[in-house]
């Protein structure tokens, strides 16, 4: 279990890695891809299905968005990072910023051991112990989402028309002529 | 902490920087976008760690099991709702970064973010 949650994150960084590096914009989406799906099966080995669902079908909108973004537009390979000097002194300083958050990764609960399990006030258990009585689901992620924080979900969903009406709003061209001629 | 809990919340937190490392050193607008949905997939994923319980079950009441024994093996749903929220946003505003990157590709032919310099109306 922990050993194979271990090789699949691997997995994620690894292709995480060749997605940064890799010259062609093609290659680098469809290593991201990867990315995405080894998170959703690990998402499946922490016991978080809802979320594994979500995972597989944003990934692939995700990929055709991207793909659309750099298709046909992959002849502009862009030669060389940023300067030598520069670039030293991010990744020291990213390594620093690495070496902090290790330590505040100590004071984290331990793995295996949620938070909600040492406190008996905590909202969690009202939700597991009350959730299939109050709100007739049996899926308490559903019942969190639908019911118990509906609110949420509302802003979720603003958000959501926000930035696709934004994406809209750049993308269009007819006004754009309008306002030339 | 044990060394395993340690482990694993440490690759999680590699896999944050290597997307971070993405956004500051890379020049290619769509390189930076990429390092951006690292990150954000590198956080849902340490919210799901942190409310893992060690040998527990998804949190889907079957007709057989009472509330209390339920709600002594589930994992922590909270993290997953919040967690589900935030990856539909995550697309929301990937679309939104990827339409940038279309017009300023149409504006001035290329996703080097050197050459992208002059500011007109």
């Amino acid at each position: 279990m922990f050993e194979l949650i271990f090789l699949l994150l691997i997995f994620c960084i690894i292709g995480a890695l060749v997605a940064v590096e890799t010259r062609d914009l093609l290659s680098a989406i469809i290593a991201l891809g990867a990315v995405g799906f080894g998170l959703s099966i690990i998402f499946l080995l922490l016991k978080a299905p809802d979320i594994a669902i979500t995972q597989i079908v944003v990934e692939i909108l995700c990929l055709v968005v991207l793909i659309r973004a750099t298709i046909s537009r992959d002849l502009t390979t862009i030669s060389g990072d940023r300067e030598f000097f520069g670039m030293i002194a991010t990744v020291v300083l990213l390594f620093v910023a690495f070496l902090f958050g290790l330590e505040v990764l100590r004071e984290l609960p331990q793995f295996g051991a949620p938070l909600f399990t040492k406190a008996p006030g905590a909202v969690t258990n009202v939700y597991l112990t009350e959730g299939l009585a109050k709100t007739g689901a049996a899926n308490i992620v559903t019942a969190i989402l639908l019911d118990f924080r509906a609110y949420d979900t509302l802003g979720e969903a603003t958000v959501l028309f926000t930035s696709i009406l934004g994406a809209m709003a750049i993308l269009r061209i007819r006004s754009r002529k309008k306002v030339r001629d | 902490m044990t060394r395993e809990s340690g482990m694993i919340y440490a690759l999680c937190f590699v896999l944050f920087m290597v997307g971070l490392y993405c956004v500051v050193v890379k020049k290619n607008l769509v390189k930076i976008v990429l390092g951006l949905a690292i990150m954000e997939y590198a956080v849902n994923l340490f919210l799901i760690l942190i409310g893992y319980r060690k040998d527990g079950i998804a949190p889907i009441i079957d007709g057989a099991t009472d509330a209390k024994t339920f709600a002594a093996a589930s994992v922590d749903p909270l993290p997953q709702a919040l967690v589900l929220t935030s990856i539909v946003i995550g697309l929301g505003v990937l679309t939104l970064m990827v339409a940038l990157c279309i017009r300023l590709y149409e504006r001035y032919g290329t996703f080097d973010i050197t050459q992208i310099r002059r500011l007109r109306g």
